[in-house]
């Protein structure tokens, strides 16, 4: 979706606050959302591709003027609400109608499933449709769903540069519709290419592109 | 975006503590933290999350898993060419050596400055981020100004850092915008020869290992023997 979280390339948002010493919490609301975000994940009944866009799928004055944590609350809450999780009449009374079909992981659990993690690389099973060295250019793609193609790219020429194998793809992924796997490359793109004349000739800016993103170039 | 730089339309509540200054506000706690701490306690009555859990995730993030992970791995890149080289050829696999695995870390890549490179690493779309070697990300890694310029003027928001990278060096962004996690390899400071591993791991901090700044200078000089 062309939403305000695709940031890359816009003007005036500022100067960035270089603190190392900042924290990474601010409150301690934020913690608990963080943590309440991880641990509703665990129950299983979204992906990492549904919880971006929850986050991101929202009035663009929402999203920027809402705290990081703020959107990561924001997009849990709606997540366990529209999977059932909870309901709205629980939020609403602050108690529960009913209780969880499955007990939630033990810290011991937790610590397990954060070393083991959850890999979008699948098995090498499906051709690459570009090669490292080729030349392809990035679709137009313009939809109100999930997609990670930054608009600062598209129908811009760039280069394969590596091949990572085939992974989930986060467009399907991210509404139920399976993991159509395909190859996701790193392509390089000079700065020129990207932001015309203006930009540094020997910069270039590397981007992770799905071949259902990519054409071949003219 | 930043959690902390709250933008006009939005209420400044004060329920938080101004980083490291920490003084507490005795005002009424905001909407927000309002909001979670329902949340929570819902969560926590209809057996959904266990609070102990709750409390070693916030543990693990806060305290356990953070950039000392990655200044390990670059301490070993820079002192061992072989274990550099399983690095740049299969990052997941190398760090995986030192039991650094997991959640946002599944996938890694790790790239290599040199005299004439200098990486640095975004996510334009949200705040992806390699868990298992920096931690989570900073503040104004996940903020509007950053992800909005790094890839449109890197060489403007390296100099906000304090980084001054020179024309002849090719400045090059990695935007994560897939499952794939980098980490920098920075450049091995000069006047560190004959420095042990731990020594040097010092040296290396978050920053550089986004890109944005570099590995620091040994405080002193080295000893005598090692300068000719």
């Amino acid at each position: 979706m062309n939403g305000a979280h695709d940031m890359g390339g816009m003007h005036g948002m500022g100067p960035i606050d270089t603190d190392p010493n900042d924290p990474l919490f601010h409150a301690e609301w934020e913690r608990r959302a963080f943590a309440v975000t991880l641990a509703l994940g665990f129950h299983g009944r979204w992906n990492i591709d549904t919880s971006r866009h929850a986050r991101e799928n929202r009035h663009p004055l929402d999203y920027l003027g809402s705290s990081y944590f703020e959107l990561w609350f924001k997009a849990v809450e709606k997540l366990a609400l529209d999977t059932g999780l909870m309901t709205a009449d629980e939020v609403a009374t602050g108690t529960p109608a009913a209780l969880a079909d499955t007990p939630p992981p033990n810290p011991e659990r937790v610590a397990a499933i954060l070393r083991k993690g959850v890999s979008a690389k699948l098995p090498d099973t499906v051709p690459p449709r570009f090669q490292v060295g080729a030349r392809v250019l990035v679709r137009e793609v313009t939809t109100p769903r999930h997609t990670r193609v930054p608009r600062y790219c598209r129908g811009r020429t760039g280069v394969i540069d590596r091949d990572h194998g085939v992974y989930v793809f986060p467009d399907t992924h991210a509404h139920g519709e399976g993991v159509k796997p395909q190859h996701c490359y790193s392509v390089r793109f000079t700065g020129q290419e990207l932001w015309g004349d203006t930009a540094p000739a020997r910069d270039a800016i590397y981007i992770d592109l799905w071949d259902d993103y990519l054409e071949p170039a003219p | 975006m930043s959690g902390h730089d709250h933008h006009g339309d939005h209420d400044h509540d004060h329920d938080h503590d101004h980083g490291a200054s920490g003084h507490a506000h005795a005002a009424p706690a905001s909407p927000i933290a309002q909001r979670v701490k329902a949340l929570e306690a819902l969560l926590v009555a209809k057996k959904l999350v266990d609070p102990a859990s709750l409390d070693a995730l916030i543990d693990t993030y806060e305290h356990k898993v953070g950039p000392r992970n990655g200044a390990r791995v670059v301490a070993r890149a820079w002192t061992d060419p072989d274990y550099k080289r399983r690095l740049l050829e299969d990052a997941t696999a190398a760090i995986a050596e030192f039991g650094f695995t997991g959640r946002q870390g599944e996938d890694m890549v790790v790239v290599e400055n040199t005299p004439t490179v200098h990486n640095l690493v975004v996510c334009t779309l949200c705040s992806c981020y390699p868990w298992p070697v920096l931690g989570l990300p900073p503040v104004w890694y996940k903020s509007a100004p950053y992800r909005s310029r790094a890839v449109l003027d890197p060489r403007g928001v390296l100099a906000e850092f304090g980084t001054d990278v020179s024309d002849e060096v090719e400045v090059r962004v990695w935007d994560s915008t897939a499952e794939l996690r980098y980490l920098v390899l920075p450049e091995r400071p000069p006047g560190t020869e004959g420095m042990a591993e731990d020594e040097l791991a010092d040296l290396v901090n978050r920053d550089s290992m986004i890109g944005v700044t570099r590995a620091k200078s040994p405080a002193k000089p080295m000893a005598m023997e090692s300068t000719p």
